[in-house]
Formats: structure tokens, C-alpha cells, sequence
């Protein structure tokens, strides 16, 4: 195993009966989280995002497969001795306590000395900010504040590990950004290793130092934001992080046939046959017709965002491109639609995809 | 044109049945208050406003008794079927759901749907053969029957409250590093409260009123409030029982009061 994974899952299979159906919530996952790494997991509902991180918690055991910490097989033990706390999405806050004792359960659960809860609970209420609220009910605080509080009372008996399901999901988007700082500042402050789960492509990129892209019960591909963003392995990972251009093409010899007679450079390295094209649209370039550019178009609506425009090209087969185009300050004209131009990709960018 | 939402009191005839209903329900219970502020001796005919009854009702050796023996079999049975109903909510709301829950769930309120009669025979048989075997005369035997029929009204509540808690609190707890019995012990249990609470008042009130059972089970000499009422009334019609009658209403008044207030406090 790595040298330095906190977290391993080894072959991590989890099936559901529920009377005659079966789900396959995860499929042979296996993947190792590097102690002290934001890890971030990516995928749509329902890919078996939560049913990982109860596998890592302890609240559900894998059909077969083992999870490991620190080395140590800990697929049987149960949740409460695992030095891994969960953030919930729903906050699950004790309404019963006040945000001081919510925050002190888990060092008072485990016997820690009144005396050192008092400071912990201090420490872990400032690392929040919400010394002042200390004494209310979970009941009389804002979405937000909730938030913070099931924060700090996952931070309090200091865990290894630290699972966050979705927990800015239900925070509106200014929240949601000043709580993604915060989260970053708290991982980088404290050390501890963050496993985040997300379905939002852009919270996962701005926030992680990998990602893991998870479909169906699977792991796609994990690497860093930048990886995965430049390099997707296949269709769905390109398709799901960011906007990009799917182009059907013939592969052959380190060149990609798009339409009839016009092909263009890709990595010698890339499979050979029938593959899909991947181009992000920020890396289609509009230049004017010339015989140096064997690819043309047609320019089909565009659609303004403020920043940049997004330009809908046709090729001569009919296959759709979306380029963005930087709106400058000056101006920067969008071709009229009907206009015929040439289309260039940016070296590099042309990225061929295994399915 | 007024609103065309459903309204159930655009139905013809609703507030003349809700208006019958109601009457059904309180107006006997007026008159009885009413009379037992009587000067007279009789249930029927209003001579006069006085409290004469209560102290005449109180002073009675017999009431007294009476009422200490209902006060002590209804807490000793609400508190033995408040338990045992928490246990059993807590075993069919906080595991795997299995093929036979229904069944379970049957089982626990059997008697809520077996005929009351039924059940007082029974336990008269069974208690009279245990009874001949021990020589034990004693109240053990009304508890056991109260605790019996009491635990389905204790477990009702119980287990609509179980059902009704988000169970991630409970996660949540383990997560924290609580064993099991710490998660019941600070979580589950005070979140349960107002539940227990309304299970052991339903159960203490019914066990309270109950004359069925309590008439077939019980020894020579072992009279409730309301079998002793019963015979009373039987030999001579008399203001004292309304009295009796409008004390216990007031004592139900005033367990649902604080019931009611101590909830809302919590939430
Ligand atoms: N207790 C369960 N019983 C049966 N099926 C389940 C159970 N828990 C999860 N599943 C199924 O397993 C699959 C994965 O669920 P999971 O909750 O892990 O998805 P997710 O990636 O967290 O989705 P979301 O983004 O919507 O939270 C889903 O198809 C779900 O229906
Ligand atoms: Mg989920």
C-alpha cells in the first residue's frame, strides 16, 4: 500500500437487497487518501458517493472488500472507535443540547476531563467563530450557523479524518463560497485529512488537492483538479467536469480524422480506431478562412455570460462545437451567425478518449 | 365567486353533525360537574349551589381507600408498562425490519383489539388457578392485569415518537464515539422523553377508570374508585359519585395540562 495513505479501500463492494432488486451501490472501489489531503468525491446522485464515506465511517460494512487506517483492517470496527468524524449533510445537530454540549459529545463520550472539554470545546467554537453563540439551541441558528456548529463538533475531538457529505448543499451561494474559504483555511490550519464529497464540478475543482470521479458504484479516475480538467480518461469523466466538446473521430497514425479529408495532430500515445474527440470550448480558437486552416464552420446563435460568450459552431457533417469567446473590454466582435470561419484548437488541447 | 378549494365544512349538514357530536361529548360530562355542586341529594333535580359533597366524599373512610388503592395500581402499572413499552418500541423501531413485524406489532396490541371481557375471563381463570396453588391473595394480581392491558396505550406514543425521530442523530452519536448505551442514555432517550411521558399518562389514566378487568380480577375487599362507584351507585343514587367523578376529571385536566406544558417547553 502507499507509504502514506490514512484512508484505504481495498476492492470496497457494497450491495443493497431490498426485496427481490438488488443495488450495486459501490463496485470493487479501491483508492488510498493521503494523510492530510483535501479529497474531494465527484459524481452524480446516486453514484455511491455517501455509501463510501459510511463504509469509511463505520455506520455500514462492505459486502466484501476491507477499509483500512493507517494500515490497520478496520472493515468490522464499528463507528464509534474510529477516530474518523462525519460532517452530515442534514447537519444532524442534537436539538435536545446546546451548541456548547453539541460540540463537547464527543470528547465527553470518549471521558476526557471536564476541564480540558471546557478549553476544547473554546478552541473548536473559535476556530468557527461562534464563541457568542455558544449558549443557544441548534433550533435558533441559521442554516449557516448550523452548519458551523456540526463543523466544530466533528473538529472537537481532533479525528484523523474528517468526512464532509455534501455539507454546503443546503447554503445559498454567497454562504456557500465564504464557507468553502473557511473549509480550506480549517484543512490548512489543522492538517487533518479531509474527505469531501461533492456533485458540484466547480466546488470540487476550486477546493481539492484530488479528486476522485465516481459513476455507477465506480471509481472513473483520481487525480488532481488539473488532471482530471486537462486529461479525462473517458466520456462521462470530460463530460461531467466543465463544458467540453465532444467530436467523433477516426484515429490513426497521431492524427484524428474529424470530418471528411481534414484531420488534425493528437498525442502519438492515444488509441488507435473510432474515438470521441474531447476539446474544451475555451480551448477553440475562431480564426479567419485561409488554406493554413483545414477545418471551417459555420456560425450557429451565441450566448452572452458577461465575461465571454459562448459561440455555437457547425461543421461541415453537421457535428455541433461550442468555442468560448473572451468578450473584451473594447468589444471584441462575435462573428454574425451564417458566418463562414475557420476553427482552430489550442496545441495540445485535442484530447482523444479511451470510450 | 368565493373560493372553490375543498373545505369539509361546505359538506350540507357538517356543522349541524359537529355541533351534535360535541354536545354528546361535553354535555353529560357539564351535568355531572354541575350536580355535584347540588345542595340536594338527588342527580336530577337542582336545588342549590353548594361544595357540601367534596367534604362529605373526602371524609368517607371508604373513598379514601378506595382511592389509594387506584392511585397505587395505576402508578405501579403505568410505570411497569411504560417500561416495558419503551423496550418493545424500541426493539421494533431500532432494528432490521424483519418479514414478521406486522405480527409483532399485533402481538404488542392485542389488548387493544381482543374484547375486554374476553381478557377479564381469562385472567380470572388463570389468576384463580395460580391463586389456588400460592394461597397469594393479594393486589399483585390487579398490577399484573393493569400492567397488561396498559402497555399497548404506553407503547403508542412511544413508538410514534421513535418513528417520527431522525435516526441520523442516533448515527451521529456513534459517530462521536458513543457506545450504544451512551446513544440511548443521551440521546435517544431524552429526545424520547415527551413520549414516555404521554405513554405513562395514558397508561396511569386507563389504568385508572378501568371496571371490567378490575371487577374479575380482583380479591374480596380489593375495590378501585370505579368499581366502588359502581356499587354505590348501584344501592343508592348519590351527589357524592359526581363529586368523586369531577375530582378525577380534574386530576386528568390537570395530568394533560402539565403534559402539554412540559412538551412545548422542550421544543
Ligand atoms: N440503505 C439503502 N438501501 C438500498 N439502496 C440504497 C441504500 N443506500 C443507498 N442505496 C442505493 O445505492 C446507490 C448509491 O447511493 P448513495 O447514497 O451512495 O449515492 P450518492 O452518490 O451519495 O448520491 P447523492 O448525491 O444523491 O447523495 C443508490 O442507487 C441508492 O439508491
Ligand atoms: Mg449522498
Amino acid at each position: 500500500m502507499p507509504a502514506d495513505a490514512v484512508i484505504e479501500a481495498r476492492a470496497a463492494r457494497k450491495v443493497f437487497r431490498t426485496g427481490q432488486q438488488t443495488v450495486v451501490a459501490l463496485n470493487d472501489v479501491s483508492i488510498a487518501i493521503r494523510k492530510g489531503e483535501f479529497f474531494t468525491l465527484l459524481g452524480p446522485s446516486g453514484c455511491g458517493k455517501t455509501t463510501l464515506l459510511r463504509l469509511i465511517a463505520g455506520f455500514e460494512t462492505p459486502s466484501s472488500g476491507q477499509i483500512l487506517l493507517n494500515g490497520n483492517d478496520i472493515t468490522d470496527a464499528p463507528p464509534n472507535l474510529r477516530p474518523v468524524n462525519t460532517v452530515f449533510q442534514s447537519y444532524a445537530l442534537f436539538p435536545h443540547l446546546t451548541v456548547r454540549q453539541n460540540v463537547g459529545f464527543g470528547l465527553q463520550m470518549q471521558g476526557v476531563a471536564a476541564s480540558e472539554i471546557t478549553d476544547k470545546v473554546k478552541r473548536a467554537l473559535s476556530l468557527v467563530r461562534l464563541e457568542d453563540l455558544a449558549d443557544r439551541k441548534p433550533q435558533q441558528l441559521s442554516g449557516g450557523q448550523q452548519q458551523r456548529v456540526a463543523l466544530a463538533r466533528a473538529l472537537a475531538p481532533s479525528p484523523e479524518v474528517l468526512l464532509l457529505d455534501e455539507p454546503l448543499s443546503a447554503l445559498d451561494l454567497k454562504l456557500r463560497k465564504e464557507m468553502q474559504s473557511e473549509l480550506k483555511r480549517l484543512q490548512h490550519e489543522l492538517g487533518i485529512t479531509f474527505i469531501f464529497v461533492t456533485h458540484d464540478q466547480e466546488e470540487a475543482l476550486t477546493m481539492s488537492d484530488r479528486i476522485g470521479v465516481m459513476s455507477k458504484g465506480s471509481l472513473l479516475q483520481i487525480g488532481a483538479p488539473r488532471e482530471i480538467y486537462n486529461h479525462p480518461v473517458n466520456r462521462f469523466v470530460a463530460d461531467f467536469i466543465g463544458e467540453t466538446n465532444l467530436i467523433p473521430a477516426e484515429v490513426r497514425n497521431a492524427k484524428a480524422t474529424i470530418v471528411r479529408n481534414v484531420s488534425i495532430p493528437v498525442d502519438p500515445a492515444s488509441p488507435e480506431g473510432a474515438h470521441t474527440l474531447a476539446v474544451r470550448p475555451e480551448h477553440v480558437r475562431i480564426v479567419p478562412v485561409s488554406g493554413d486552416v483545414p477545418l471551417t464552420a459555420k456560425v450557429g446563435e451565441s450566448v452572452y455570460f458577461g465575461t465571454d460568450s459562448h459561440i455555437q459552431l457547425l461543421l461541415a457533417d453537421g457535428t455541433e462545437i461550442i468555442a468560448r469567446h473572451q468578450n473584451e473590454a473594447t468589444g471584441g466582435e462575435v462573428p454574425p451567425p451564417g458566418t463562414e470561419v475557420g476553427v482552430a484548437f489550442a496545441p495540445g488541447a485535442v484530447q482523444v478518449l479511451e470510450d | 365567486m368565493a373560493r372553490r378549494d375543498f373545505s369539509a365544512s361546505r359538506i350540507p349538514g357538517f356543522a349541524t353533525v359537529a355541533i351534535l357530536v360535541f354536545c354528546a361529548l361535553y354535555a353529560p360530562i357539564v351535568i355531572l360537574v354541575a350536580y355535584s355542586f347540588n345542595v340536594g341529594d338527588s342527580i336530577a333535580i337542582w336545588e342549590g349551589f353548594s361544595f357540601r359533597w367534596y367534604p362529605i366524599a373526602w371524609n368517607n373512610e371508604q373513598v379514601r381507600e378506595v382511592t389509594m388503592r387506584s392511585l397505587t395500581v395505576a402508578t405501579i402499572a403505568a410505570l411497569i408498562a411504560t417500561t416495558v413499552a419503551t423496550l418493545a418500541a424500541l426493539g421494533t423501531t431500532r432494528r432490521r425490519k424483519t418479514r414478521g413485524q406486522t405480527f409483532i406489532y399485533l402481538m404488542i396490541n392485542q389488548p387493544l383489539m381482543v374484547p375486554e371481557i374476553v381478557t377479564a375471563v381469562a385472567l380470572l381463570i388463570f389468576f384463580a388457578s395460580i391463586k389456588v396453588a400460592t394461597g397469594y391473595q393479594g393486589l399483585a394480581y390487579l398490577i399484573a392485569a393493569h400492567t397488561a392491558f396498559c402497555i399497548p396505550f404506553a407503547y403508542l406514543p412511544i413508538r410514534a415518537r421513535l418513528e417520527g425521530m431522525d435516526t441520523t442523530l442516533e448515527t451521529a452519536a456513534a459517530d462521536l464515539y458513543a457506545t450504544h448505551w451512551q446513544t440511548f442514555r443521551f440521546v435517544t432517550l431524552p429526545l424520547l422523553m415527551p413520549g414516555i411521558i404521554a405513554g405513562l399518562m395514558l397508561a396511569f389514566v386507563t389504568s385508572l377508570d378501568d371496571v371490567v378487568i378490575t371487577l374479575f380480577v380482583k380479591s374480596a375487599g380489593q375495590d378501585t374508585l370505579p368499581t366502588y362507584m359502581l356499587a354505590k351507585i348501584r344501592r343508592s343514587v348519590s351527589a357524592e359519585v359526581n363529586a368523586i367523578s369531577t375530582l378525577l376529571l380534574l386530576l386528568t385536566v390537570v395530568l394533560l395540562t402539565a403534559f402539554f406544558l412540559l412538551t412545548r417547553k422542550r421544543e
